[in-house]
């Protein structure tokens, strides 16, 4: 393979990852950018129009308050948010989100998204924050408005990121970011005053159900491999919460989504001796008092009620969908037109945003209506964006934040002039599609603030731009010194596939991190020879070979969440406590601790060293 | 349930400058054979079946198989994305049918115009809370600020 070309692009504020959180930084940015003629500039490694967790599409928002008509005020939704996630979250962030994120709604709507409407005018409620939408389209028509906000010259697809720079002559702060091509022999370094993490969380971290064709057909998109948190980890920036891991019900093997089936359809979870699972195990809440004694159940205590059914050998778990639209049909007096509206409404659902689950009903010859479909626990998901907290720990909003919280600039993280959004951002939730985008909106406008107040021109370190291009590359070399080592095939002794890499992960993470394949439980010992193995697969990783630049994409992609598995790992293991049953059990501290950890857990990398530090952080409440 | 290409159908969209469903795939696994001059799914089993590239192919010529781990043979989704609105035919494995129409945009394609009427920004608003265009997109007077701790 020849040496890369190396093409450097100079701009004001670097956006990194092109979904929801990127899409709202680019449209905020731009505006406030406008004032000091500022240049903005996205990077993606696919294609906006179609990239991040909402490719596929939506069939809901699920974060709105509705302020406009009083449904909702910012206080009730952090109220909500701290239950579900069992008493921790950055509540100054869930708040700023919360008052913010109508805005975003009101205007996706003027740009032409198709949002379910009462006969009063008001979006049609799934639940108390969820609205209905119909969301084939829905991040074509965010991506128009970001290539119109910032000018698609300035947008760069098909580039892979892999690290941030940071200044030369100020190691705290950042310099830009450097990735390669995905499509060329070509290097990108962008030197930028800020730079925004908005790529997404981590998925197949976790070895998942289906491992042979199935292996991508997850429940969040595979190709969030945890970039927002590997190129902050390894840039120093400090990281929170990253062991409040996601776990949730769904439909089994398409991994249709089931909010609105409880939320809408009022459809109850039986096991398979016809008991409700939840009036069954009620009782198992007062064991995570005060938070099992609180509505809703939190999402962690209601799998928790799954898992003792499933050890009760009480499956298989049915969503029962016949119940619920036979209920339906009747309140409507099985009037044909609106039985035909409601069989459109439970379609939609999955054909909006989980198709393959459309597609198992059509090959078992499923009718909702009168068959019950499976729901199981999905395996662990490392993400900011639902009920689950991973990601930075970045400064909050300068009106409302404690002063524990605060230092300049909203959403900035601990390294000068890097910001986060979205999946990025850990120890807040619930932001899902909307809120997300509204954090990127957040970040976008700190940037601006930060670059207004900042401006002096970052410094490269060329030698070390040299350094990573050299280890960028490093598995087309794997792949040619490795290649006269056997006959045929992809068994060889000096190197490694990036699925290869990529399964051997899987597993060392299911079998010792309590991934689903354990039953979700693990201990202090069994983490300690799970770090033992995470170090030997780190010293092979090198060893990864790239036939092409495919290849190349997926080996990067390999050491995206090797940071994020470890990060994880180390957390869980920090984490004295069993505080999310049903996400992981500590099989050595099986309860809930309040006096020693209702706090924040950190880590910060040190990527030199190799060495990781983790402490703790106070709990501040802002709403009472 | 990953992609596969119908040779028949597919002509690599010789017309354009790449193919559309290599452009499209959020993961990169549809290439173009050069030496078939079609396209094809390269990894399948890092396909989300996100169906981007479904939609997006001029000679229709994608389609899904249900993955191979668990899911019964016969069944087939296929969707037709118009400008406003998406038709979806669903074939049961039991040869049953079923058709759905939903709309996907009330308005037409690039009519979008960010900050659209807002007022010019400044540096000084730039470091204060709110976000662009809260008059007009907010629906509440003032932004709510909880009391500083």
């Amino acid at each position: 393979m020849d040496k890369p070309e190396t093409e450097v692009v100079e701009c004001d504020l670097l956006i990194v990852g092109g979904g929801m959180a990127g899409c709202g930084a680019a449209y905020e940015a731009a505006y406030w950018a406008q004032a000091k003629g500022l240049r903005v500039v996205m990077v993606e490694k696919a294609a906006i129009e179609r990239s991040g967790a909402v490719a596929m599409g939506l069939s809901a928002i699920n974060c709105y308050m509705g302020m406009k008509w009083g449904e909702n005020q910012p206080e009730d939704f952090v109220r909500y948010v701290r239950q579900d996630l069992m008493g921790l979250s950055r509540e100054d962030l869930v708040y700023d989100i919360a008052r913010n994120v109508d805005s975003t709604v009101h205007m996706f709507e003027e740009w032409g998204l198709p949002i379910f409407k009462t006969p009063e005018g008001r979006y049609k409620r799934e639940g108390r924050w969820q609205v209905m939408i119909h969301g084939e389209s829905y991040k074509p028509i965010v991506a128009e408005a970001a290539k119109k906000a910032i000018g698609e010259n300035n947008i760069y697809e098909r580039v892979f990121m892999s690290h941030i720079l940071l200044d030369k002559s100020d190691p705290g702060k950042v310099a830009g970011a450097l990735g390669f091509s995905v499509r060329d022999n070509k290097i990108y370094v962008f030197r930028a005053k800020a730079v925004i993490s908005s790529a997404g969380g981590a998925t197949m971290v976790f070895r998942p159900h289906s491992v042979g064709e199935g292996l991508g057909r997850i429940w969040y998109a595979p190709w969030n491999t945890g970039s927002a948190y590997k190129l902050m980890i390894m840039a120093g920036a400090e990281m929170t919460q990253m062991e409040h891991r996601l776990v949730v019900a769904r439909f089994k093997d398409g991994y249709g989504p089931v909010g609105m089936w409880f939320l809408l359809f009022k459809a109850v979870l039986k096991n398979g001796h016809g008991e409700l699972v939840e009036e069954k195990w009620a009782d198992l809440l007062k064991d995570w008092l005060p938070y099992g004694g609180g509505k809703p159940i939190p999402t962690p205590l209601r799998n928790h009620q799954m898992i003792r059914d499933h050890l009760a050998g009480a499956g298989p778990h049915y969503l029962r969908t016949d119940e619920a639209l036979q209920q339906m049909y009747a309140d409507v007096q099985n009037d044909p037109r609106k039985v035909r509206e409601i069989e459109a409404d439970a379609w939609e659902d999955f054909l909006d945003m989980t198709m393959s689950q459309a597609l198992l009903w059509a090959s078992e010859n499923i009718d909702p209506a009168k068959t019950p479909s499976e729901v199981v626990l999905t395996e662990p998901y490392l993400m900011g964006s639902h009920a689950s907290g991973t990601g930075a720990w970045v400064s909050g909003p300068e009106d409302i934040a404690p002063r524990e919280y605060f230092w300049g600039y909203n959403r900035m993280t601990t390294v000068r002039g890097l910001f986060a959004a979205g999946d990025g951002v850990g120890g807040s939730a619930h932001k899902f599609s909307s809120g997300s985008y509204t954090e990127g909106r957040l970040a976008g406008k700190g940037a601006i603030a930060y670059i207004n107040a900042n401006g002096g021109a970052p410094a490269l370190d060329q030698e070390r731009i040299e350094a990573i291009t050299r280890d960028l590359m490093k598995p087309f070399e794997v792949w040619e010194e490795s290649r006269s080592a056997v006959t045929r095939g992809e068994v060889n002794p000096a190197a490694l596939s990036p699925k290869q890499s990529l399964l051997r992960l899987q597993k060392i993470m299911d079998e010792y991190v309590a991934g689903q394949g354990s039953g979700y439980i693990t201990n202090g010992p069994t983490l300690r020879r799970g770090l033992e193995l995470l170090q030997m697969l780190k010293e092979d990783l090198p060893r990864m070979a790239a036939r092409d630049r495919h290849d190349l994409l997926r080996s990067w992609e390999v050491w995206d969440r090797f940071y994020c598995a470890e990060a994880h790992a180390r957390h869980v293991l920090f984490r004295e406590e069993t505080r999310w049953p049903g996400y992981y059990y500590r099989g050595d501290f099986p309860k809930l601790d309040e006096a020693n950890w209702k706090c924040f857990t950190t880590s910060r990398y040190d990527a030199d060293k190799g060495e990781w530090t983790l402490s703790k952080k106070p709990y501040v409440p802002l709403i009472p | 349930m990953p992609t596969y290409v119908n040779p028949d159908k597919c002509d690599g969209c010789k017309a354009l400058d790449r193919p559309a469903c290599m452009y499209i795939c959020p993961n990169d696994l549809m290439t173009l054979d050069r030496s078939l001059g079609k396209a094809w799914n390269q990894e399948p089993d890092m396909c989300w079946e996100c169906y981007a590239c479904v939609k997006t192919c001029p000679q229709g010529a994608i389609a899904m198989r249900g993955y191979g781990d668990v899911v019964p043979l016969g069944a087939s989704l296929t969707p037709l994305r118009g400008t406003d609105s998406i038709m979806w035919t669903v074939k049961f494995r039991n040869a049953q049918m079923k058709r759905f129409k939903f709309p996907i945009r009330t308005t037409p394609w690039g009519s979008i115009e960010p900050h659209h009427d807002l007022p010019p920004a400044t540096v000084e608003d730039a470091g204060k809370p709110g976000l662009c265009g809260q008059a007009r997109y907010l629906g509440v007077d003032a932004l709510p600020a909880a009391a500083k701790r």
